[in-house]
């Protein structure tokens, strides 16, 4: 059973191993767009991935916002992912099955994953 | 959409866009007349009466990127293919009230879906906004509240990996003890 007391466990070791961000012109942004046209095409389990994927790996140099509607809605659930110095990566039509090997390929390792993205797409 | 709780958090969007800082979700069951309540109140800027009257209206929008909205037509046709119906009220500068009520034994009736994940994803990716979510079914309810939730985290964040697991982990067993479900 889940206790408000273990809330306060959960703070005084989150405290402990609370690091602070060396610099935050690093950090990487994934935007995960939530508008309605998002949110129907299956953008929540998405994002919840993203979330989920960056925690397990504990990548600290990474967020998982939301946005609005990106503008091109038949290629929802759409992903864009920020690197400072680079130029912005679109995934377009996500699921949650592809979220862990953008994390890995892309995030970790700096390969963006090519086929799943709107370049690939469109062509 | 597949699931209500997609158009929760789809409507909730509204509230946050808003600028409201406290956001109540109820999620209200009644299994022996088959009714479902679902109702979004929040305390943001509020609607004029005409552009509340407007806002179940596809092509009405305050955006001005493109002249549709589908939030509230969508959550409202899914109310409405029930048996049910959808309610707005707000006044400028007092919050909106966005209640819909459904008919459960409809075979048009879309299932909640994974209420929990939508709730889980509202708090923690909105830590700056606080939220009240109330579930009751048959009489039996549970809130969650993330101004208690601060109150005990003090600087440690909502979306702290182990504190978001912590919520969810929460809403799923408070939820599955209401619904007289026993592990």
């Amino acid at each position: 059973m889940k206790t408000l007391a273990e809330l306060n466990e959960i703070r005084e070791k989150a405290k402990a191993n609370m690091t602070v961000r060396e610099d935050n012109s690093d950090v990487t942004r994934v935007v995960v767009g939530m508008a309605t046209c998002g949110i129907a095409a299956g953008a929540r389990p998405v994002l919840n991935s993203f979330v989920e994927e960056v925690a397990r790996r504990r990548l600290k140099n990474v967020t998982v916002t939301q946005t609005g509607c990106i503008g091109m809605c038949q290629y929802e659930p759409i992903v864009e992912v920020f690197e400072k110095g680079k130029e912005k990566v679109t995934y377009v039509k996500m699921t949650a099955d592809k979220v862990a090997r953008i994390v890995n390929e892309h995030l970790v390792n700096g390969n963006v994953v090519t086929e799943y993205t709107v370049g690939a797409f469109t062509k | 959409m597949r699931e209500l709780s997609l158009n929760i958090l789809d409507v909730a969007q509204n509230s946050i866009a808003a600028g409201a800082s406290l956001i109540e979700i109820v999620v209200q069951e009644n299994s022996e007349k088959c009714e479902m309540l679902i109702g979004i109140y929040d305390n943001g800027c509020g609607m004029s009466a005409e552009e509340a009257q407007n806002v179940t209206d596809p092509f009405f929008t305050t955006r001005t990127t493109r002249k549709v909205g589908m939030g509230i037509p969508l959550f409202k046709l899914a109310a409405e293919m029930t048996g049910g119906a959808l309610r707005v009220e707000s006044s400028k500068n007092a919050g909106t009230r966005i209640t819909a009520e459904f008919k459960t034994d409809s075979v048009d009736f879309v299932p909640l879906g994974d209420i929990c994940s939508t709730i889980l994803m509202l708090i923690t990716m909105n830590t700056d906004r606080d939220f009240l979510y109330t579930r009751k079914i048959d009489g039996r309810e549970f809130t969650l509240d993330t101004r208690e939730l601060k109150d005990i985290l003090g600087d440690v964040p909502l979306n702290e990996p182990e504190v978001a697991q912590w919520i969810k982990g929460f809403i799923e067993e408070q939820t599955q003890i209401i619904s007289g479900g026993v592990k």
